[in-house]
């Protein structure tokens, strides 16, 4: 970690309109918990339903694209990157501070209201909410690394990173099983079911894989986006 | 002292090669990069700076290789061309994060000193997105000054700055040369380098076109062979004098006026007037043909 390039990335995500947009997902998902308890829905499936679906399935990972596009992909697009890159910083400093970032910002914007949605809707039953807010932060981690590799890719990390969660993990995780197995989605809920008692909660993958899984991707994808970041271009005159 | 050793460096993006096997050594003072835009001026500053590798052949700073070397930026200081600099942060900031991020043991006072030197003291508690842009180009010189690095590479520097501006950037980068430092600035606009430059590099189509003292290229530009439009009110009886002296190599006469070929430039303007007032002939028009940059730039390949 290097606290000045946290710093100017911090500033950075927290001072823009993108905050906003950041702010909006999870008060989403806060309304639909409170609408649905008090209209007197919130069954333990209905709350299972909710978090792993919306919360796990679709909040988790747009607020991971949102927040990596924010630490890294807008600072590759607009050049400003070469800033902190032609200081006498090792490269993959910079990106593990930048994961280390993205993580605590998904796990702020994503996690904690998955986990505050699921205390309004279960309260403590089943660990119901303690559960899905473990899964998620699980999920925090390996998003954020994998969606700041992503933008280390490709100028293209939004599209990328929408065909991955929606493309693969969605679509084909729900057609062939064997798919499942690598999907950032499947790792949380298995998680969110290994701390919860909950029989509401579907999982494909063991516990133990899960975190395994989970880990190895979140080192591996690390270090991949510290060594393209070693050797990140900036095109010349066309 | 510091040099930037450029050998036989070549860069390519697929079938596009945008850096064709150029060599050159760059030393104390200031250098200018000069060329027509697209002639790959960035690419090779790029290649200097660490942010591309060179297709084959090396670039090195003092012997090291410039590429994979984080560590080479405590003696490289970069000005980049694009305007994105983190417009949230003030002046302060940005130069104070550079120090920070160099490791200097004061980094406040070389963040101050910084500021002074690019004259921005003033405007250091204003956000850089409400600095003009040429308080951002100074800001972006101020955090690539903080360390006091060796080696001062400048993209573009006096891109879209207003004359003030850019007269203030000049002095600037004259002084740093001044001070013993390894200055190289890229600029398509012979007028900039001629008034900052000691020592110019002329790049056209991705080769080195000219090296060498500044005066010595500005000599070869201007005896090169000239073309000019001339319109007058006997157009065959100015050709007939013109091309009875030695300083024209060839007149074409159309219905439009005469294309004129001259091997002397300073003769040739000489020349001119004094034919047409003895032949009382009247000139309504001479205009150089071929004065675009791209056109003194081809002839230099040549040479």
């Amino acid at each position: 970690m290097n606290r000045v390039v946290a710093g100017i990335t911090l500033r950075g995500m927290l001072g823009r309109r993108r905050a906003l947009l950041l702010l909006v997902l999870p008060a989403t998902l806060l309304a639909m918990a409170i609408v649905i308890t008090a209209l007197g829905g919130a069954h333990p499936w209905v709350t299972a339903a909710l978090l792993q679906q919306f919360g796990v399935g679709t909040l988790l990972p747009l607020v991971a694209l949102v927040v990596t596009t924010g630490v890294l992909g807008t600072e590759i697009d607009d050049g400003s990157i070469v800033f902190l890159l032609s200081k006498p910083v090792p490269r993959p400093v910079i990106v593990r501070t930048k994961v280390a970032i993205a993580i605590g910002l998904i796990a702020l914007f994503a996690a904690v209201p998955v986990l505050v949605a699921g205390l309004v809707m279960a309260g403590g039953a089943d660990g119901l909410a303690a559960g899905f807010g473990a899964g998620a932060l699980a999920g925090a981690i390996a998003y954020g690394a994998i969606f700041v590799l992503i933008n280390v890719l490709t100028r293209h990390a939004v599209v990328a990173g929408l065909l991955y969660a929606l493309v693969w993990e969605s679509l084909v995780g729900g057609f062939v099983p064997g798919a499942r197995q690598l999907s950032v989605q499947q790792w949380a809920a298995s998680v969110a079911g290994w701390v919860s008692s909950s029989s509401y909660i579907h999982t494909q993958v063991a516990p133990m894989a899960a975190v395994g899984l989970l880990a190895a991707t979140t080192i591996l994808a690390t270090v991949l986006a510290g060594q393209r970041l070693r050797s990140l271009s900036i095109a010349g005159e066309s | 002292m510091s040099t930037i050793e450029v050998e036989h460096a070549s860069r390519w993006y697929g079938n596009v090669v945008a850096v064709n096997d150029v060599t050159m050594e760059v030393g104390p003072g200031v250098t200018g990069l000069l060329g027509p835009n697209g002639a790959g001026k960035s690419t090779l500053l790029h290649m200097m700076s660490g942010f591309l590798a060179p297709s084959i052949g090396t670039v090195q700073v003092d012997g090291r290789p410039v590429w994979h070397d984080h560590d080479l930026y405590r003696t490289i200081g970069l000005v980049p061309e694009r305007d994105a600099v983190y417009g949230y942060l003030t002046g302060w900031q940005l130069a104070l994060a550079s120090a920070r991020l160099h490791g200097l043991p004061r980094p406040e006072e070389a963040a101050r000193r910084a500021l002074e030197t690019v004259e921005l003291a003033d405007a250091r508690d204003r956000r850089i997105d409400t600095y003009s842009k040429g308080m951002r180009q100074r800001a972006k010189v101020a955090a690539a000054l903080v360390h006091e690095p060796e080696v001062v590479l400048l993209d573009e520097p006096f891109n879209g700055m207003d004359p003030r501006q850019r007269l203030h950037m000049m002095d600037l980068v004259r002084r740093m040369g001044d001070e013993g430092r390894t200055v190289l600035f890229s600029s398509h606009i012979l007028e900039e380098v001629e008034r900052v430059a000691e020592h110019i590099q002329v790049i056209v189509a991705g080769r080195l076109a000219a090296s060498g003292d500044f005066r010595e290229i500005r000599r070869l530009m201007t005896d090169r062979p000239h073309v000019f439009t001339i319109r007058s009110s006997d157009d065959r009886r100015l050709a007939t004098a013109l091309i009875a002296d030695r300083s024209t190599t060839g007149v074409e006469v159309d219905g439009d006026g005469l294309r004129v070929r001259a091997s002397d430039f300073t003769r040739f303007t000489w020349l001119v007037p004094r034919v047409a007032r003895d032949l009382d002939v009247g000139l309504r028009e001479v205009r150089p043909a071929d004065e675009s940059l791209e056109s003194v730039f081809s002839y230099l390949v040549t040479q």
